[in-house]
């Protein structure tokens, strides 16, 4: 195994991306065999930097490179991953493979500049993951904007202008409020390294900017995300964004604000984060919210698409839930009510584990759900419920799937997403019990949108036999996009301990850094 | 304790594991071969039986040397937390052995039965496959929950459960809805959502329970320093054990189907029939009641006066409550069905009751003679519904008649079928006589008498709630087998009725003798006469490692049951057996009811009190209403208006994106006036000073229209200045950049000034 793996890994879809740039446009068979073997690349690349992770220990920094970049102002280019990133770039790569050799299908126009801007997309959002030093994040951050919102605004429907231009302003204005946050942590700590910024402790003694910087960070991730009351350019752009852009955004996109908060805003702005948990309890607020209210907007949804983005406010809210109850113990340790060691410490890795997880089971769960949302639309050319019906006769093989990716969906013991859940709650039923007590209403409603909503207004009932009669099942192309995610959703469902314990070894390492800040 | 590993007992990780591969495999393809699929899941079952008894024989064997019985197997490691590492193994008690006698007996007598009943009708249905893998799944989940070590695998098993009986009531899910009731869709959705309410009390109280323990394994939640420390923990105003015991209690009431959460079980009738008597007997309501037992050392911990009234512990009230409700329902049910479903609502009632006052061997022993007949009684009736349909059929046939409507499952159209269909009646009559309780020769007999005996003990408004509910048990199940059997045909469907083949009874003859004979290996020892020629081994088996004392035997509680349940009995024969009903006649109760003007009561009755309807309109509306009102809070459906004759969607923005899409156009507004102010103002000024630009031709005048026009968005009022000077106009874009650049300058610096200013 080579040092450099993080930069090759890194730099292997770009290369891809620039390759393409030369070869001409009317010949899409090269274009697209060089998409999928450059992501098919990164995916093996990306695998043995996890395994590697974990033989090499998953709670340190492995593989770290370090090179001076803009040295005046002390800014490095330096990658590293951990147990916490190594499962993200996995992901990452899996999710760009399956949706470029699904777009090799339902993509014609554009083909080129599509698996541009799609290579371009993956190497930003592993940069994201990769990178140890806040400049570097942020300058990948803003990469992955660019491509996201073209390819909003070339490949989507109707109404994508309006949409694209949603998401990027609004993302936008998050991240101008980050990049203030990230100059002011270095004029404190003097470095951009997150590790060493982490260490430094930023306005430790200067409450209301601590505050300030908190909340630059805290709502620029808050945003990307989404949480409530963030979260309203999420239906737009996911309802417009074509198929595959809008499994990276629900897949992953939305895991770098989920991301952020583990990394940055958690072991970086403790107090702050615990001050607004327990004293002025905004968070949990936000994030119950973010789970019952998404999942009661959902039910209201007639559109599928609609309806999963929804899904994905209610299941990000998970992530924020986790977040608090951890940043509740540390606060009920620091005043001395509960010690952050033993049950209490399982209990609040738990919560941060449970959160992780999430990003992982969601990124498959929704981004299998909306290529299935995909698949039928190349048939159907609907996405309302009502103009469906009774299609699990015409289309038994796509019934089964979409209801194991469903019923994962609405966090079924025994598939990946309720790992998350029951995880999040177990540690949120310690420290913010009446949080907890309200989100796991959330369940229910869940529970009912998907089964009533998309199994029983898609599946059930009578057929149309003159407008679906002639529908066909799914293709072998689309199996194949889909089974790698399904049976990731199975295994990690009856056996998580693979994943579990990478992000469990990361936790922990957190935490023990929370615990060292205690009086 | 018995603490080596045991190769024999370790068989136990197997059990569920054939099962669910043969759910697995089957879609996998293998489901284009009916027989083949078929084959396989039996097959799976039959293995799982096979290892069930080795495992069970074996826990006997170890049991009967070493007096006591808890054994756990290696564990796997599964989940972490932090420091903490999750395992799981196999958990070998007493109640485990008890539910792997029955379960994989009655799951192997239902998928026997399944292949003759899904092969009888003439078109086989297209999802044949696709039900045996269902009932697949359905078995290794509760093979899993029995056998598994924590209450977090027994959670997920559980709720395999739950998706499986989902997916089975709503198997025929085109099928219409029969008169007034439900779709099959409909019902399967309203019993995963009633269940899920039950379900979030049980994983609300898993939850306090882990993170007060840090584990959820049962050697150490079961143990006495948890108990202790559960019970020394103030929380709620009691204790935690009380709260987790009524939390998971409350998981037991949905699943088990008890007031208020039954409504979904006598609408899961719409299930296949053997997958009918999987629910009702086997699987998911006995999970609730299961769950009970299992969690029973915290139950018994608890404070009972917690939620009590009169006395009464909080469990049990529900479990009476719900015993005498819902046979006061079953008398007035015409559908076959619902009636046998209301009657296991009832008999669940029973079981809870007993567990809570305490009556453990009791409440678990009729939970297995239940499963058997109430088993044996689906099955019949199913074989019952069948040979109707096929009559109904070939009285077609031959009379040319033709009904409307007919519904197979009414009894009013049945009647006179013991003649037809001799050996359903029989394994019938065997399961009713053993519902109904009927003294020392069935086994209900023996499994209601120990809670009647233990109630007696316990508590008399229970006690005398119960044995009420055991005289009306006695009275809907006569009423049952007369409308069914006694007398003449009531419809040519009846009259032409065909025996069913013996795939289908030969399970239900097995099963008979089950219901009859199970009854003996827990008769009270005191008993004179036959008592003690059968040691009463399960009475020993169960309380080995349970501290609860009970069965004091008693002869008048168990002679006020006896008594109570033959008259409701010979009542019910008085009133549909010795003149059995004539067709068009209507239910003898029924006219009585009417005769007193109480036909309103019998109607209430008929329709559960109208608890469905007060769901639907109240809760089910109201949070279809909230959904909406968020929706419309949240962003807004597209409305349709019309505009110049056309019919035009406008999009609406609620309030939360509203702020945000106003934002976005008082930016645009902004922008919009700063044109504005440069265009007047501004260029006013410049076009003062400038003024000798004049002479720039035309052309230019043209090109910067175009391009710069087109560069500097918004400045399309270009108009408003007519031709002059355009060129200037470049130091247009240059004056929008500086002001941009200070405001995002005076944005940095005071956004810094806060932050360093020592505040």
């Amino acid at each position: 195994m080579s040092l450099s793996i993080l930069s090759v890994t890194l730099f292997a879809p770009l290369a891809g991306a620039l390759l393409i740039l030369v070869i001409p446009r009317e010949d899409k068979r090269t274009i697209r065999s060089l998409g999928i073997a450059f992501a098919i690349l990164t995916l093996i690349l990306t695998t043995i930097i996890w395994i590697g992770v974990i033989q090499r220990g998953a709670g340190e920094m492995q593989f770290v490179e370090r090179y001076p970049w803009i040295s005046q102002f002390n800014i490095w280019f330096s990658l590293g991953a951990d147990g916490l990133s190594a499962p993200m770039l996995f992901l990452t790569a899996l999710l760009t493979t399956l949706s470029l050799f699904y777009s090799s299908r339902a993509i014609e126009e554009r083909v080129k500049e599509y698996h541009v801007l799609f290579l371009i997309l993956e190497w930003s959002i592993l940069g994201v993951f990769l990178s140890l030093d806040l400049v570097m994040y942020y300058v990948f951050w803003e990469i992955g904007m660019v491509p996201t919102f073209l390819l909003i605004g070339v490949w989507g429907s109707k109404n994508r202008t309006y949409a694209a231009l949603k998401f990027f302003l609004y993302t936008m204005a998050g991240s101008v409020a980050m990049l203030l946050a990230i100059i002011a942590v270095y004029f404190q700590v003097g470095t951009f390294e997150i590790s060493d910024a982490v260490a430094g402790q930023p306005f430790a003694n200067l409450p209301v900017a601590a505050s300030i910087a908190f909340w630059a960070f805290f709502i620029a991730f808050a945003i990307k995300m989404p949480t409530f009351p963030f979260h309203t350019w999420l239906p737009d752009a996911h309802t417009e964004a074509p198929t595959a852009g809008s499994v990276i955004l629900a897949g992953i996109l939305l895991k770098l604000g989920a991301y952020g908060l583990i990394r940055i805003v958690l072991p970086m702005f403790p107090n702050q984060f615990a001050y607004y948990v327990m004293n002025v309890p905004i968070i949990p607020i936000m994030a119950v919210m973010s789970i019952a209210y998404g999942a009661m907007v959902c039910m209201a949804q007639w559109d599928l698409k609609r309806l999963i983005a929804y899904s994905s406010v209610a299941h990000m809210g998970y992530v924020t839930l986790g977040l608090c109850a951890a940043a509740a113990a540390f606060q009920l340790a620091k005043v001395g009510i509960l010690p952050l060691s033993g049950d209490e410490f399982d209990a609040a890795a738990a919560a941060i584990n449970g959160a992780a997880f999430q990003m992982f089971a969601h990124g498959i769960i929704t981004g299998g759900l909306f290529f299935l949302v995909g698949i039928l639309h190349e048939r159907t050319q609907t996405h309302q419920l009502k103009a469906l019906g009774g299609l699990a006769n015409q289309i038994p093989y796509y019934y089964g799937i979409t209801l194991v990716t469903g019923f994962a969906s609405l966090g079924l013991p025994g598939l990946a997403g309720f790992w998350s859940e029951f995880f999040v709650f177990r540690g949120a039923v310690r420290f913010i019990p009446l949080a907890a007590f309200i989100g796991v209403l959330g369940v229910i409603f869940t529970a009912a949108y998907v089964l009533w909503k998309m199994v029983q207004h898609v599946f059930l009932g009578d057929l149309d036999e003159e407008k679906w009669g002639k529908l066909t099942d799914m293709e072998w192309w689309e199996k194949v996009t889909m089974w790698p995610l399904v049976i990731l959703m199975v295994v990690l469902g009856l056996y998580p301990a693979p994943l579990l314990d990478t992000f469990n070894a990361a936790t922990t390492t957190i935490l023990q850094s929370l615990q060292t800040l205690l009086p | 304790m018995h603490n080596q590993s045991d190769l024999l007992l370790n068989l136990a990780w197997l059990i569920p594991l054939f099962p669910f591969l043969a759910f697995a495999i089957i879609p996998l393809g293998v489901y284009r071969n009916r027989k083949l699929s078929h084959g396989l899941v039996i097959g799976a079952i039959s293995i799982a039986f096979l290892l069930s008894q080795i495992v069970l024989w074996r826990a006997v064997g170890v049991w009967s040397i070493e007096h006591t019985l808890a054994y756990e197997s290696p564990i796997i490691h599964w989940l972490s937390s932090g420091y903490e590492r999750f395992g799981l193994g196999i958990y070998i008690d007493p109640p485990t052995v008890v539910m792997l006698f029955v379960v994989p007996l009655i799951c192997m007598m239902t998928f026997i039965y399944s292949v003759g009943y899904m092969n009888f009708s003439v078109q086989v249905d297209p999802r044949y496959s696709r039900f045996f893998s269902y009932l697949s799944l359905f078995a290794a989940g509760m093979l899993g929950m029995v056998i598994f070590n924590n209450l977090l695998a027994f959670f997920i098993c559980w709720e395999i459960l739950d998706i499986c009986s989902y997916l089975l009531i709503g198997f025929w899910y085109e099928k219409r809805p029969d008169l007034d009731r439900i779709t099959p869709q409909e019902a399967g959705l309203k019993a995963f959502i009633v269940t899920k309410i039950g379900d979030l009390f049980f994983i609300l109280g898993l939850m306090l329970l882990y993170a007060e323990i840090g584990s959820l394994t049962y050697s150490v939640i079961f143990s006495h320093e948890t108990l202790e420390q559960l019970t020394h923990t103030p929380f709620l105003g009691t204790d935690m054990a009380t709260v987790i015991a009524l939390l998971l209690f409350g998981g037991a009431v949905g699943k088990s189907a008890q007031f208020p959460l039954h409504v979904w079980l006598p609408d899961a009738t719409q299930v296949p029939t053997p997958a009918l008597a999987l629910i009702h007997a086997a699987t998911v309501v006995s999970a609730g009641v299961f769950l009970i037992v299992r969690t029973f050392p915290i139950l018994q911990v608890a404070d009972a006066g917690v939620l009590a009234f009169e006395g009464i512990p909080f469990v049990a009230l529900i479990g009476a409550f719900t015993a005498i409700f819902a046979s006061v329902v079953a008398v007035a049910q015409n559908d076959v069905k619902r009636g046998l479903a209301f009657s296991t609502i009832s008999q669940l009632g029973y079981m809870v009751a007993a567990l809570g006052i305490g009556a453990y061997v009791a409440g678990t022993f009729h939970l297995i003679t239940h499963a058997f007949f109430k088993a044996l009684l689906f099955l019949s009736s199913g074989s019952v519904i069948h040979g109707l349909e096929h009559g109904h059929h070939h009285a077609h046939e031959h009379h040319e008649e033709h009904e409307k409507w007919f519904d197979p499952h009414d009894m009013m159209n049945m009647g006179g079928l013991a003649k037809r269909m001799p050996r359903t009646y029989l394994a019938f009559v065997i399961g009713g006589l053993a519902l109904s309780g009927f003294p020392i020769l069935t086994s209900g007999f023996w499994s209601r008498d120990n809670i009647l005996v233990q109630a007696w003990a316990g508590n008399l408004i229970v006690f005398w709630t119960l044995a009420i509910t055991a005289g009306l048990t006695g009275f809907y199940t006569m009423r049952q087998l007369c409308l069914t059997f006694a007398g003449e045909p009531r419809t040519g469907a009846a009259q032409y009725a065909p025996e069913s083949k013996p795939a289908i009874t030969t399970p239900l003859l097995i099963l008979a003798a089950f219901a009859v004979g199970l009854g003996w290996i827990s008769i009270p020892e005191q008993l004179p006469v036959v008592g003690g020629i059968v040691p009463n081994w399960f009475h020993h088996f169960m309380l080995s490692t349970i501290a609860a004392s009970e069965h004091v035997f008693d002869s008048t509680p168990m002679l006020i049951g006896a008594g109570l349940s033959l008259t409701g009995l010979l009542m019910g024969w008085l009133v549909y057996g010795y003149k059995p009903l004539k067709a068009s006649e209507i239910d003898r109760i029924e006219a009585v009811m009417r005769k007193i003007r109480l036909g309103w009561l019998y109607r209430a009755a008929a329709n559960h009190f109208y608890l469905d309807s007060l769901y639907q309109n109240g809760v089910v509306w109201a949070v279809l209403k909230l959904a909406d009102l968020a929706d419309w809070f949240d962003y807004g459906q597209p409305q349709k208006r019309e505009s110049d004759g056309q019919i035009v969607l406008v999009k609406r923005h609620g309030v939360v994106d509203g702020i945000v899409h106003n934002a976005g156009r008082v930016g645009n507004l902004v922008s919009q006036a700063a044109n504005w102010i440069d265009a007047t103002l501004v260029d006013g000024l410049v076009n003062l000073v400038g003024a000798t630009g004049r002479h720039v031709s035309a052309d230019l005048d043209a090109f910067d229209l175009e391009i710069v026009g087109g560069i500097v968005n918004g400045v399309g009022e270009v108009k408003f200045l007519g031709g002059w000077i355009r060129h200037i106009q470049t130091g247009k874009v240059q004056f929008y950049l500086l002001i941009a650049s200070v405001t995002v300058l005076v944005l940095i610096i005071g956004f810094f000034a806060i932050i360093f200013l020592p505040i």
